[in-house]
């Protein structure tokens, strides 16, 4: 163990300003990185569905339920 | 001669398969990683002693070495796959291709930011145009032109095509970054760790930089899996598997 006190390992030997926003940056990225994939795959999910379940509902020659028809204007 | 291998290889390579067989890694590729990194972090951080130069300011080092070592290893992984998109058209090989891009791209800024970061104090400055640190940022460029490239298309797989041309001729600047250091006079120091031969580094301060390298490896494996996953279902959108995996996982 190279610190003796916590408060040591903070402070990274007066390098805490360089040191620790390094490390910040690496998991901020990484975190990033595999968040927005994610929600893409769940958009994407979403998507498909809603454009099966149109697709089933105009087979079986009904107005889809989630999409409203237009305004009469 | 071991005829199962590329028949193994066809069988991989179709949607499906490869769909459920990157489903079943990715748990485990991020398990390990998460596993590894933590492991090198606590040799890194709290273990490894200061450097007698640097004091503390060096354990950038572990995030910085294996960040950039990613960065080269996936722009080899993304040429390659490029090389096989463009002469077989092979769909799963452009997926691959593209979806590694955005992580190389992560990678290679983790690796100018640390850099920087690391820089300001030791040499005196967050920038300069030397060899490593320029043809570093150019593969950044090469990264994102992949990207935006494959993304100027509509059509997805024309965009593919067009972005592993780019990754292909992007190729020549790997043994530039890699050797940059010892072609030319750069203020970036040589390599310290050598796969073949010895390292210019203590064990203490070693182990854990190899640790976070296979942690980072990891990584991108869960990563790209569950990329690639997203743009399979994206591409085949209205074939009979993903109409099943769509019912399967949704719930109106």
């Amino acid at each position: 163990m190279s610190f003796t006190s916590l408060h040591g390992f903070f402070a990274m030997g007066g390098y805490a300003a360089y040191v620790w926003p390094a490390y910040g940056v690496f998991f901020a990225v990484l975190i990033a990185d595999w968040l927005a994939p994610s929600l893409r795959r769940r958009r994407l999910l979403r998507e498909l569905h809603g454009r099966m379940t149109r697709q089933s509902a105009r087979e079986r020659g009904k107005a889809p339920a989630t999409v409203p028809n237009p305004p009469a204007s | 001669m071991a005829k199962w291998i590329p028949l193994w290889l066809h069988k991989l390579s179709s949607p499906p398969t490869f769909y459920g067989f990157a489903g079943k890694i990715r748990p485990w590729a991020i398990g390990l990683a998460l596993v590894l990194g933590i492991v090198a972090l606590y040799g890194g951080l709290l273990l490894a002693p200061p450097d007698y130069q640097q004091g503390n300011d060096y354990r950038i080092i572990f995030i910085h070495v294996p960040s950039a070592w990613m960065s080269l290893f996936i722009y080899a992984v993304m040429g390659v796959s490029a090389f096989v998109a463009v002469v077989w058209r092979i769909k799963l090989a452009e997926v691959v291709a593209m979806e590694s891009a955005p992580i190389g791209a992560a990678f290679t800024f983790i690796t100018l930011v640390t850099g920087s970061l690391w820089g300001e104090r030791m040499w005196g400055t967050w920038w300069t145009w030397d060899a490593r640190l320029t043809s570093e940022l150019v593969l950044l460029f090469l990264y994102l032109g992949v990207i935006g490239l494959y993304h100027a298309f509509d059509d997805r797989r024309q965009g593919a095509r067009a972005a592993g041309f780019l990754a292909l001729i992007g190729i020549v600047n790997v043994p530039i970054v890699h050797f940059s250091v010892d072609w030319w006079n750069t203020l970036h120091q040589g390599s310290t760790v050598n796969l073949f031969g010895k390292s210019h580094i203590a064990a203490s301060m070693l182990w854990p930089l190899l640790t976070m390298m296979l942690a980072t490896k990891c990584y991108y494996v869960a990563s790209l899996c569950g990329r690639v996953r997203t743009d399979l279902l994206a591409l085949e959108s209205g074939k009979d598997w993903v109409r099943r995996i769509v019912i399967g996982e949704v719930q109106p």
